[in-house]
């Protein structure tokens, strides 16, 4: 095989560009985690959020109108798991599970007519053939690109140091207490599943408009699993989400390189090599726990239902 | 004003009336969907649920083609339901199906050209086993190191994919095939075509199978202790320590039971109505088992009308597709939202409204 058909800058700014869907669901599934909710339907949220931001930006030709489609069409779907879980105290495996069930298929009926179109071009910071290797890696991307990386800072900030993320740590740690302290767990926990919903929507997005950039069926291919085990990756830590989510982009790169450049690994071995990696990261986090040299961070509600006795 | 209050105990009349609204409910929010496709509602309900049964023209074709599809979701279900009891959530059922029917299907073909009256049942034995051990990587990892079994098993599914596209280009394609993808058809292998056990039955051994998935399952909750365990670990896993019972034969059993017989499923589409391995052998039934298992309430006879009436969409779908050019994804959709009836309706199932009094001062 011939390495010398891997460009450096290139590899490095695709892995960028590929990092940033997965950044995206997982950062907002930690925010829901962090409040107790478990949602296994980042995978629905995100394949909603790609078919209605592929479809607007088609239709309007406008991609920032189909990333803001996109993150709401994930968020609406996210208020289906919301109002099974909060209110109509379902559990929240079983409704994770339709909310992805129903989001491949809604999203292949709704895409049908879309398959094999080129999406409008999204505007990055610097274009051209002549960047340099910093400009490409740091100045050849989207805006959408840096806002992935910014979320997962404010997320940060916000559970760290304000006033909300305390209230939304509360809820994720004790929600008898926090009810008792006259916060809404309901309400509060509908906010987090909601933003939880727009960022995976707006991943799925960012995975129709830029990094493939097309619609097909069932194009999320377990991103969306990946994510959630990504929040399991970084203990529940929001800035070691980007670490992780570029790590997982650069298995991806990596293996999609290796392809093209006719390694001499069989075709199918390679793309299932980050299925395979998501598990053994997953087996390596269970050893460092179980020998005490991690702790284990998971919100104590996580998973919980929440009714109000009184 | 009313107020939702925590039943003492699951309502019996709720727990039948619940999954029965689920579908009427599914029925007219389907409706409004297909509407909105520019699709005649009630002819696209009909279409969908009543004729495949008695339409003059198609029942006499698809009416056995209800139990070919219903036979592998009840097996996938069947064993599901059991982990589901208990509180573990084996969702890779779909990677397990898969590599039973490889494990299945490679014992038949190389043996081929051979026949003999063992073969075949050497196969069920190797897709169930194939199953079996491709789910017990999740429930290892889960009872050794605690590692989430829901991830790993659905991580699988992917990998099996991957191995079965492998498989059917490489491994297992047709000597005979003019390098086109895919292995020897096995109904053109007598010794190991799952072929109809009567003529014009559709009755395949995966159907009698299936049967048999539901009355062990009967069995296996009413009259052994296993099966109260396992009942006892999913309402109250505390109690269940308590009570003696260890968790890893329950998490083992349940991961194991559930696998083995997806891959038996996977063994007889493969050998019967799919006949060969493919790229795209895989359709799906181990993630539409997952609703099949909720809409049957987790209980044998329920999900074996849940997996008729789930075959009924599939088979009514394609109807659908046919007669009105109803998208095919549009069914999936239809079977989320089942779903998510299902699991709202469960709701009057354990709570209840009461009415608040005004207190009098």
């Amino acid at each position: 095989m011939d390495w010398s058909a891997i460009n450096p800058a290139f590899f490095i700014a695709s892995i960028m560009v590929s990092a940033t869907p997965l950044l995206l669901a997982a950062i907002g599934e930690l925010v829901a985690e962090k409040t107790g909710v478990l949602n296994l339907g980042v995978e629905g949220m995100m394949i909603t959020g790609a078919i209605c931001g592929f479809i607007i930006s088609v239709e309007t030709g406008s991609p920032t109108l189909g990333f803001i489609c996109g993150a709401l069409g994930g968020a609406v779907l996210s208020l289906i798991f919301a109002l099974l879980t909060q209110l109509f105290m379902a559990n929240q495996v079983a409704s994770g599970l339709a909310l992805t069930l129903f989001g491949l298929g809604f999203s292949s009926m709704i895409g049908q007519g879309y398959v094999g179109i080129v999406p409008p071009d999204v505007p990055k910071l610097m274009e051209g053939a002549d960047l340099s290797a910093f400009q490409r890696i740091a100045l050849g991307h989207d805006a959408v690109l840096y806002i992935g990386l910014l979320i997962p800072v404010i997320v940060w900030y916000v559970l760290k140091y304000t006033r909300l993320g305390l209230v939304l740590r509360a809820v994720g740690e004790d929600h008898e207490a926090a009810h008792a302290l006259g916060y809404k767990v309901i309400w509060i926990r509908v906010g987090a599943i909601f933003f939880g919903g727009a960022c995976a929507g707006l991943g799925g997005a960012y995975l129709s408009l830029v990094r493939v950039p097309q619609w097909t069926d069932g194009m999320t291919a377990g991103i969306g699993w990946i994510a959630l085990a990504l929040v399991v990756f970084a203990s529940w830590r929001p800035l070691f989400i980007i670490i992780g989510a570029y790590l997982f982009g650069g298995v991806t790169v990596l293996q999609l390189n290796l392809q093209a450049a006719g390694s001499t690994i069989p075709v199918e071995y390679l793309s299932m090599s980050p299925y395979v990696i998501t598990i053994l990261v997953l087996v390596l986090l269970s050893v460092l726990q179980k020998y005490g040299l991690l702790r284990a961070a998971a919100p104590a509600m996580l998973g919980r239902l929440f009714h109000a006795s009184n | 004003m009313f107020k939702v209050e925590k039943r003492p105990s699951p309502s019996r009349f709720w727990s039948w009336m619940a999954p029965i609204l689920a579908v009427v409910a599914t029925m007219v929010a389907g409706g409004i969907m297909f509407w909105m496709l520019g699709k005649p509602p009630l002819e696209a309900i009909r279409t969908i649920f009543w004729d495949p049964l008695f339409n003059a023209q198609f029942a006499s074709y698809s009416r056995p083609q209800l139990l070919i599809k219903a036979a592998p979701l009840i097996l996938i279900a069947i064993g599901l339901s059991i982990g589901f009891r208990a509180g573990v959530w084996n969702i890779g059922a779909e990677g397990q199906y898969v590599i039973g029917s490889l494990t299945g299907a490679g014992v038949a073909l190389a043996l081929y050209p051979l026949e003999a009256w063992w073969i075949f049942p050497l196969m069920v034995v190797a897709g169930a086993l194939g199953g079996f051990l491709w789910a017990m990587i999740p429930a290892i990892l889960r009872i050794k190191l605690n590692t989430n079994e829901i991830l790993v098993s659905l991580m699988l599914v992917y990998i099996a994919l991957e191995i079965q596209s492998s498989m059917a280009l490489g491994l297992l394609r047709n000597p005979d095939g003019a390098g086109f993808p895919g292995s020897r058809n096995l109904q053109q292998y007598p010794s190991a075509h799952n072929a109809e056990i009567w003529v014009g039955s559709s009755i395949h051994w995966g159907v009698i199978a299936a049967m048999l998935a539901v009355i062990a399952a009967i069995f296996l909750f009413a009259r052994y202790l296993l099966g109260f365990q396992i009942k006892l670990t999913g309402s109250s896993p505390r109690a269940a320590r308590f009570a003696g019972v260890n968790p890893n034969v329950i998490v083992a059993f349940c991961l194991g039971t559930s696998g083995a017989l997806a891959g038996m499923a996977g063994m007889f589409e493969v050998s019967g109505p799919a006949g060969q391995v493919t790229i795209d052998f895989a359709t799906g039934y181990g993630f539409t088992a997952i609703i099949v298992a909720f809409l049957g309430r987790l209980n044998p006879l329920g999900i074996l009308a849940a997996g008729l009436l789930m075959a009924l969409t599939y088979i009514g779908g394609e109807l659908a597709q046919f007669i009105i050019g109803l998208p095919a994804a549009a069914i999936s959709a239809f079977q989320g939202m089942l779903l998510f009836f299902l699991l709202a309706g469960e709701m009057f199932v354990n709570y209840r409204f009461v009415r608040i009094r005004k207190v009098v001062a």
